[in-house]
């Protein structure tokens, strides 16, 4: 068997593609932290519970309508991005201004409500979603046997991260959003409806949590904790890449799955804390994170 | 015969936080004139402006831009119909280059500058479009701040300082470009220290003290009325 410095390369290969999908969610889910942050301000702790809903609402779609994985991409997103919208409307519109504290509290609290409310409906044990049938199999690559929908998971996470930087770095739309990150009542005073802007970028952001969470479901358990667990080795990703940088938060959100994927082949026991141990480091050399602009 | 009044003033009360900072201000500004607000730092000029365009915590009042009454509107059905705002910190915005910026605010109504008639007027500019915003010189930012809102159709401009802190040249360059804009029949509202600059480009005064307009003077006597104008504005 080929080893590559001491590891077999199956296993090395292995590990990597398994780092590959957890940074592609690491970027999606910092990605969008990393949009709500920029105009709204707000710690978007309910990130994680909204990635849940995003699995649990394509797993109802299936189970209660027999409505399958692929209009649920397009379905759960949108319906999650409305309940987005809706907390946006009646919550946190009211916390503009406040410290950033308030607006942790709440959308932790919120979490907590949303969560709880699932294990209530579902209970904690993890319910299985099919693998649609096009990407089931996989190809045996010589070196490593990749699974389709683990590639089509990568494939389709880099595509909408890419999408999503050139929108905001290239577009007319994302001149404005830019611009209102920076200055929102200039923008405002301009002539563009900044705070229907702020309601639709809060529900983009959690509508691309929610598309996560219906990528996620296959692979994952659907499970009501299945966020809470991800979401703190997210928030090491956005404090790592830099709060409010889009570019960083998507370079770091894949970094880090790989180093985290790397850290299992050669220092298992780590895996679990390196990301942490790169956050600390990162905060004492560049304290705005590695794309971050000081303030 | 008298132009129709654009902007109407009456009454206006604002406030930050506690601090009460515009008592009662009374102006007007008529169609295609260029109407100067002169008076000490603090006095509420800037806060006039602001107030004007929906942008301070809490107002009262009554402004009337057009004959609509803008009191109750936000912001950005306020800059809707026909206003503009160019502010003192001028407001270049830094993640987004030249070009960007001066194509962010939207067109409010028909009519603006195309991209050749604001580069003829500020030559600068069109070397520099892919800088980003800040990059460039104070005098720079400050022709791209006026230049973005020529585009959008607007025909009443709030300028507030714009010759703060330029060189000579720059702040001679600003007024020929404002007085080219008068020709063209922008309604300009200017708020300036530098009164020997407001004295060659605007038609009217008013002088502010304590949040109110206490003084009105025009441009054909201001010569008597130089030593009024001293008291109002010695420090």
């Amino acid at each position: 068997m080929v080893e590559i410095l001491g590891v077999p390369a199956p296993a090395l290969f292995g590990q990597l593609l398994l780092g590959l999908i957890n940074g592609a969610f690491y970027a999606m889910l910092s990605l969008g932290l990393a949009v709500i942050f920029g105009l709204l301000n707000i710690i978007n702790f309910t990130h994680g519970a909204q990635y849940m809903m995003g699995a649990f609402t394509a797993w109802m779609l299936l189970n209660w309508f027999g409505i399958g994985y692929w209009w649920s991409l397009l379905l759960a997103p949108l319906f999650v991005g409305l309940t987005g919208i809706a907390i946006e409307r009646l919550l946190l519109k009211r916390l503009a201004g406040l410290d950033h504290l308030y607006g942790l509290l709440l959308t932790f609290g919120l979490a907590l409500v949303i969560q709880g409310l699932y294990r209530n409906e579902f209970g904690s044990t993890g319910l299985p979603y099919a693998i649609p049938a096009e990407l089931r199999g996989g190809q045996n690559l010589g070196f490593m046997f990749l699974p389709n929908y683990r590639a089509w998971v990568v494939v389709v996470s880099l595509a909408v991260c890419l999408a999503t930087w050139l929108v905001i770095e290239k577009t007319r739309l994302g001149s404005y959003l830019r611009a209102a990150t920076e200055n929102p009542t200039l923008v405002q005073a301009m002539g563009i409806d900044v705070p229907k802007m702020v309601t639709l970028t809060y529900g983009f952001g959690v509508a691309l949590a929610a598309f996560a969470g219906v990528l996620a479901a296959p692979i994952y358990q659907v499970s009501p904790l299945m966020g809470a667990d991800l979401i703190i080795v997210v928030f090491a990703v956005v404090v790592i890449g830099g709060m409010g940088s889009i570019l960083g938060s998507i370079v770091t959100g894949f970094g880090l799955g790989v180093i985290e994927g790397l850290t299992k082949v050669f220092w298992p026991q780590a895996s679990a804390t390196v990301i942490f141990v790169i956050m600390a480091i990162v905060l004492l050399l560049r304290p705005a994170g590695l794309f971050g602009r000081a303030s | 015969m008298v132009a129709a009044p654009v902007l109407e003033v009456s009454d206006l009360h604002a406030w930050y936080g506690e601090s009460h900072v515009l008592h009662g201000m009374e102006f007007v500004v008529r169609e295609g004139e260029v109407v100067t607000l002169l008076g000490r730092n603090g006095a509420g000029k800037t806060t006039t402006i602001k107030a004007i365009m929906g942008v301070v915590p809490k107002r009262r009042g009554s402004i009337r831009i057009r004959g609509s009454e803008t009191i109750a509107l936000p912001p950005h059905r306020i800059a809707r119909l026909g206003i503009a705002w160019c502010p003192e910190e001028r407001g270049i915005f830094a993640s987004l280059n030249v070009l960007e910026n001066l194509l962010l605010p939207p067109v409010v109504a028909p009519g603006g500058l195309s991209r050749a008639q604001i580069f003829a007027l500020f030559p600068n500019l069109a070397e520099r479009l892919s800088s980003q915003g800040t990059k460039l010189s104070g005098g720079e930012q400050q022709m791209l701040a006026i230049a973005r809102i020529l585009r959008t159709g607007a025909r009443i401009l709030l300028l507030d300082e714009p010759t703060e802190g330029l060189a000579p040249v720059i702040v001679q360059q600003i007024g020929r470009t404002i007085r080219k804009l008068k020709e063209e029949g922008f309604t300009i509202l200017l708020v300036e220290q530098n009164f020997r600059f407001a004295a060659r480009i605007a038609d009217r005064h008013y002088i502010v003290e304590h949040g109110r307009v206490v003084d009105e003077i025009a441009s054909a006597e201001v010569g008597p009325a130089q030593e009024r104008l001293v008291t109002y504005l010695a420090v």
